[in-house]
């Protein structure tokens, strides 16, 4: 339980990290550490080099742009949760962050690192799914940007190439009052997700919905994305508030019972509607209250 | 051999300058190059709290950071929450008093822990309390003697607080 003997480079510019990253064999890229660390003390990761980003500068920030907010890879978790532009911009940002793991694990884990880890579990790229985040990475070929539908590229893996390293995440914003909700199954606060969902709803002046997003993560890494008519008579259907969904999931294929995902996705839906009697902040959607 | 590195920090209020090497963590280079086991090591991967130290005034697992991560910050381990030889950090009393600790393994991160979040939460609510230790594993207790001591806690360092004045609080 010890990490494996390595290479330890500290670059301070993210064009010094780019290029250790591309010119060293077997090197593995060190944000937070709450994922990398645990499997190099468990020597599941065994790098030659371990090119370490927290004393990389100008990675670390969360701004309001005109849109939305643009939030540094290196920014701390705990920064995002507290942070009172997430809170306005972002409400499903921060209500999820307090579900991420547990309170040391966001003091030292980073926004960023979680995205480049890509745990099918994990909160904050279920949330920058919902919002369509766009990622930004630089590499030896310079700079580009991927938005969040080319990103993942299967378990534990991103549309990232090896040499390429997370620099920022833009998150653009949805209209002032709309409706989100954070919900999450996990036998206790802040463990991994057994089951998570998120959504966001957006209304017209008329009552009904005319953009949603609908998530879930965890055991089924799934996005799926409704037809157009669908989508129209759904939105027909709908309205201020609209009852649980009644179709089954797709993806059914897990052992897992069934009433275990359906319950905080149905529960997320509802709350969440523009105006819905049940939208309350912090609801406490805390892992113990999904155990009932 | 692994390569090493000379890092300066403070760990309690002392500064050190050592030689350490890239891959050690922090809990071991507390541990086994400062002598300082207070701080305990349960699962080593990030799951069990029990090594929980301030790095900085922010609770962070010992395991998962490197020692050379650790240069030019400022550490606080249990060793150093009690405020001088002779006496217990208000915390650490309410501890004492509440039955929070049985066999004690546990009790260096819930203490690191609890130290953080009530200078960032003085008055929680019994939910709160339990949501911050969330991440800290007791095998002994149940919990309940834990989250009663914290509760306690909050009530003592207000208590502090009132008596010292404004400017006398818990500094971060």
């Amino acid at each position: 339980m010890k990490p494996p003997p390595f290479s330890y480079h500290d670059p301070a510019t993210i064009t010094e990290a780019v290029e250790l990253l591309a010119t060293l064999d077997n090197a593995k890229l060190l944000a937070g550490g709450q994922s990398l660390m645990a499997m190099l003390n468990m020597r599941y990761a065994q790098p030659d080099h371990v090119i370490d980003l927290n004393r990389v500068e100008g990675l670390s920030y969360i701004r309001a742009t005109g849109d939305g907010l643009e939030i540094g890879a290196m920014t701390r978790q705990r920064d995002v949760e507290f942070s009172n532009d997430v809170r306005r911009l972002c409400p499903l940002l921060n209500e999820a962050m307090p579900l991420v793991g547990h309170r040391q694990t966001r003091n030292r884990g980073t926004f960023g690192g979680s995205l480049a880890h890509f745990d099918s579990s994990a909160e904050i790229p279920t949330v920058c799914a919902g919002l369509d985040a766009v990622l930004r990475v630089a590499g030896p070929r310079g700079e580009r940007e991927i938005a969040f539908k080319d990103f993942p590229a299967g378990y534990l893996s991103t549309s990232m190439e090896l040499d390429e390293v997370l620099v920022s995440v833009r998150l653009p914003a949805w209209g002032a009052g709309h409706g989100f909700g954070f919900e999450e199954f996990a036998r206790r606060h802040g463990d991994f997700a057994i089951v998570s969902a998120a959504a966001l709803l957006e209304a017209g002046t008329d009552g009904r919905i005319t953009r949603a997003s609908l998530l879930w993560a965890g055991s089924v890494p799934h996005r799926c994305a409704l037809p157009k008519p669908r989508q129209r008579s759904w939105a027909n259907r709908v309205r201020w508030k609209p009852s649980p969904p009644r179709r089954r999931w797709p993806a059914e294929s897990t052992p897992m019972k069934t009433s275990m995902r359906r319950r905080p996705t149905a529960n997320t839906w509802r709350w969440c509607c523009p105006g819905g009697p049940l939208r309350r902040r912090g609801h406490g959607s805390r892992g113990i209250r999904g155990a009932r | 051999m692994s390569e090493k590195r000379r890092v300066s920090l403070a760990v309690n209020g002392t500064a050190y300058e050592e030689t350490i090497e890239t891959r050690l963590t922090l809990a071991d280079f507390l541990r086994h190059q400062l002598g300082l086991t207070g701080t305990h090591l349960g699962c080593e991967h990030g799951v069990c709290g029990a090594c929980t130290v301030l790095v900085d005034g922010y609770s962070v697992r010992s395991c998962l950071m490197l020692a050379v991560q650790a240069g030019g910050s400022d550490i606080t381990t249990v060793e150093g929450i009690a405020p001088s030889k002779d006496e217990l950090h208000p915390l650490q009393e309410a501890f004492r008093d509440n039955h929070g600790l049985q066999c004690g393994f546990c009790t260096p991160g819930m203490l690191t822990t609890l130290v953080e979040f009530l200078r960032d939460n003085p008055s929680p609510t019994e939910r709160d309390v339990r949501e911050a230790i969330s991440g800290n594993l007791c095998r002994c207790t149940g919990y309940q003697g834990i989250v009663d001591a914290a509760l306690d806690a909050a009530q003592r360092l207000k208590g502090q607080d009132r008596t010292a004045g404004p400017d006398g609080g818990e500094s971060p």
